[in-house]
């Protein structure tokens, strides 16, 4: 089976200092693949390398078949990538269901069918009751919620997640999981995610890849990478597991 | 043309960048420290220009001598407004600070034109025709002692900044604000005298260029222009840098209109500024923004 | 077509419905209720609201703050101008040269702060630089008779002929409301459609848009091209009402902001903002100067400190204008957001 995504030796450097060291991984399709790592290991670099917000140095990122390193954020989004944004962004003083609007008519030439596919993508992250607030005056889970709901608006076969979890209690991260989850196995989309809430990691990815000081230690399944000597060492012995 | 016409006119130019630089010093002080666009600033020049016109026709007060009196109304204006009407502003979109000193701008000169009419006025002092004659170059009085001015009250401002204690908490309320705050410096207050400092400044200016050019209530966007040509050529918040943008339109425009013709001089300035904001939009000295 | 009739009116509550068709009807039975020196007045509010339309879809849609709107309206009068005086085009003639030339225009002004990088504060004194170079360039002009001014026949006041736009008072104002309900529409079915929400996102969060898919270069290029090619109209207009083009006065930077007072005092982004803005303002703009006349005084800026007050007091205490406000009060809904 050929990959969806596939990185090699990616590098990125900044004032001399190397932020992501000759990354490689293979993201296959379907998969919900999970980047670890502590702060500052390169993780949210190299999410916006393979997003479009920088240029790699080094190195080939090929989506779909098709080199994108490279390519400006929107160009890479049109090829079938959606991201969302660590601090959520959300188009404020447009309501929930014209910020998904705004995605679905990427591939959509009329308002009305762009607006039949937000409605349902607003029903399946719960959100369809809110759709005609503004999205300012959501709250944070809510607005996540939204985030996602307005990248996969634009169809995308791979989804970038940067920390969706992030700041979320733990209901509302099972919650998120379980969204996740069934958005995966009903349209088959692919997750790429990087995240911090080891909770939420073991429950969602079938495969972790873990970063540290921008050199990709470990790749595998989440139960067999947290039982990797090097990780334990570098990350996960941090914190109390 | 032979040479020594051109190194005159030179001369000439660089002197009134001088004081363009002072002026524009003004609304770099402002911006790097409060963060707002003072878009009242030549307005605000003119208001400094009608005193020193209006002390100098009824009690024959020299400008130069009243530079520091009128620095210092202007200084109490910039103050009353950024505590009275732009602090409370200060977390407002960018779009809608820079509106509310459009609407400052438009008052300002609308009431000095129903004050003191539309026709120009001027300083004559004593020494208005006077010059100063250096081998073959002739250079006016009058630009001269503005430009010298223009030095002096720059360097105070450097010093003030440098060395004192209330420049040294203006500065670090510039670096970093919430920082200034969790250190307990009145922010509100410090930025309140920042915008006295800059206004004390294009006070300071607008008297000066009094001996320079005449003035008339319409001159106030055209100098908030050139203000803001100058401090973008030179680096917008840094200090050096509008005073070099100064010197550098100052002699531009001289030059232009030795060449072309004087009414057309300002296209030049446009042109410069087009320029560097295409290709250098930190500015000649300005760092670049992380 | 009848889905654009659709989108049109589509939304609209009966309640707005109704509003809407007696304000129209208000404006076209006016000039046989009110005098001459009212009809000049309602053309002036009628020209306001035009021109404030055009510039809310940069500013109200797509988030650029212009401040050079002026240059367009310039351009627009002096192409149809010196076409019909010299060459004796008529004006909607003169109007397909006009429009691609202001577009062209509003192209490069766009194309050099969108490829640059020229945002926010510094994209507004962009757009001011350049009209200020436009007027300083044709006070230079000779083919526009430079700072002399260019002056057009003087209308004959018993004939209106409306293809060459000379003719009374009466006449221009029907021209004006008819441009001023099409801007409404046009700008009515831009904003319900693909175009408008790509932009809505743009001004909302640039980043985030281009996150979405949306080439934002190429959509805020479609809002300053338009703009300004909309805008060109009212220059053309303004030539042929007043007869008398002068750079010093065409290209102030004092039109430019004659022309955003509207929109932001009637509320930025909203479609009857702007009407609203230019009825208020210009409304009680006349009212104080009569006044002021009635009282034997004559201060030639009072109008202005008043324009000055009005924006001071509405950025202040009405940030989004009076429409939003209003709206609420009366239960009136728009489509945009």
């Amino acid at each position: 089976m050929t990959a969806l995504l596939s990185l090699t030796a990616v590098s990125k450097r900044f004032r001399g200092l190397l932020a992501v060291d000759r990354v490689s991984f293979d993201v296959a399709e379907g998969a919900l693949f999970a980047v670890i790592g502590p702060n500052g290991a390169g993780k949210t670099t190299l999410f916006n390398m393979i997003a479009g917000a920088t240029t790699p140095d080094d190195g080939a990122i090929v989506f779909a078949g098709e080199p994108i390193g490279g390519l400006s954020a929107d160009a890479v989004c049109r090829r079938g990538i959606a991201r969302t944004f660590q601090l959520v962004r959300p188009f404020p003083a447009l309501s929930l269901e014209d910020n998904v609007v705004v995605g679905a008519l990427l591939h959509r030439r009329g308002v009305g069918a762009a607006r039949e596919h937000a409605r349902d993508l607003l029903r399946r992250l719960d959100l369809f009751d809110k759709r005609h607030q503004r999205a300012a005056t959501l709250t944070l889970p809510d607005r996540k919620r939204l985030e996602v709901a307005r990248a996969l608006a634009t169809d995308p076969r791979l989804l970038l997640l940067d920390e969706v979890m992030a700041g979320l209690r733990p209901t509302e991260t099972d919650r998120m999981v379980a969204t996740l989850r069934t958005l995966n196995r009903d349209t088959g989309v692919t997750v790429l995610l990087i995240e911090h809430v080891m909770r939420a990691v073991m429950a969602l990815a079938s495969r972790v890849l873990v970063l540290d000081h921008g050199v990709a230690i470990a790749e595998g399944t989440p139960q067999a990478v947290v039982r990797d000597p090097a990780v334990v060492q570098s990350y996960l012995g941090a914190e109390t597991m | 043309m032979p040479f020594d016409v051109y190194l005159n006119v030179a001369i000439g130019g660089v002197l009134t960048g001088l004081v363009y630089g002072l002026m524009a010093l003004g609304l770099s002080v402002i911006f790097g420290v409060v963060r707002v666009v003072n878009f009242a600033h030549g307005e605000m020049m003119s208001i400094a220009m009608f005193l020193a016109v209006v002390l100098f026709s009824a009690f024959h007060l020299d400008p130069l001598i009243m530079m520091v009196p009128i620095a210092a109304v202007l200084f109490v204006f910039g103050y009353a407004l950024q505590s009275g009407l732009i602090n409370p502003f200060i977390a407002r979109p960018e779009h809608s600070q820079f509106l509310l000193l459009v609407a400052l701008g438009i008052i300002i000169v609308n009431v000095l034109l129903i004050i003191f009419g539309p026709d120009a006025r001027t300083v004559q002092t004593a020494y208005a025709f006077d010059s100063f004659q250096l081998g073959p170059l002739l250079v006016d009085a009058t630009k001269v002692y503005a430009g010298a001015a223009a030095i002096v009250f720059a360097a105070l401002l450097f010093a003030f900044f440098r060395f004192t204690l209330i420049g040294t908490a203006i500065r670090a309320c510039a670096d970093n604000y919430t920082g200034a705050l969790v250190v307990g410096l009145n922010v509100n207050r410090l930025y309140a005298l920042t915008f006295g400092i800059g206004a004390a400044c294009v006070g300071a200016a607008g008297t000066m260029m009094t001996l320079i050019v005449d003035v008339t209530p319409m001159i106030g966007p055209t100098y908030t222009l050139l203000a803001f040509v100058i401090v973008i050529t030179g680096g917008l918040g840094s200090m050096p840098g509008a005073l070099l943008g100064g010197i550098l339109i100052g002699l531009t425009e001289a030059l232009a209109g030795l060449l072309f013709t004087p009414s057309a001089k300002s296209m030049f300035a446009f042109g410069i500024l087009v320029l560097v904001l295409l290709f250098r939009p930190q500015g000649i000295l300005g760092k670049r923004p992380a | 077509m009848s889905a654009a009739l659709a989108r049109l009116a589509g939304d609209l509550s009966p309640r707005t419905r109704i509003w809407l068709a007696a304000l129209v009807a208000a404006l076209v039975i006016a000039p046989w209720i009110v005098g001459d020196y009212l009809v000049t007045v309602l053309i002036l509010i009628l020209y306001l609201a035009y021109t404030g339309q055009a510039w809310n879809i940069m500013m109200g849609f797509t988030g650029q703050l212009s401040l050079g709107h002026a240059i367009y309206a310039g351009l627009g009068a002096y192409v149809a101008a010196v076409l019909f005086t010299r060459y004796g085009v008529a004006p909607w003639v003169g109007l397909l040269a006009a429009m691609p030339v202001a577009a062209a225009c509003g192209a490069i002004i766009g194309f050099l702060a969108f490829r640059f990088g020229v945002t926010g504060v510094y994209f507004a004194i962009l757009t001011i630089a350049f009209a200020e170079f436009a007027r300083i360039g044709f006070d230079h002009l000779g083919i526009v008779n430079a700072a002399a001014g260019l002056f057009l026949p003087v209308a004959q006041y018993a004939h209106n002929d409306p293809w060459r736009l000379r003719g009374s008072p009466t006449m221009f104002y029907y021209v004006m409301l008819a441009a001023t309900l099409a801007a409404f529409i046009l700008c009515r079915l831009l904003i319900t459609s693909r175009i408008g929400y790509f932009w809505l996102a743009i001004r909302e969060d640039e980043e985030a848009a281009r996150a979405a898919g949306i080439d934002t270069f190429r959509y805020k290029m479609y809002a300053v091209t338009i703009s300004a090619a909309v805008t060109s109209f009212a220059g053309v207009f303004y030539a042929f009402f007043y007869n008398n083009l002068f750079p010093e006065q065409v290209f102030n930077i004092s039109r430019s902001i004659q022309m955003i007072l509207g929109p932001i005092i009637g509320g930025v982004g909203t479609l009857f903002g702007p009407i609203l803005g230019a009825f208020v303002l210009t409304g009680l703009a006349e009212s104080l100067s009569t006044a002021l006349t009635a009282m034997g005084l004559d201060l030639p800026g009072a109008e202005q400190v008043f324009y000055g007050v009005c924006l001071l007091v509405v950025v202040v205490a009405l940030p989004e204008g009076i429409w939003p406000w209003l709206a609420r009060r009366l239960g009136v809904k728009e489509a945009e957001s």
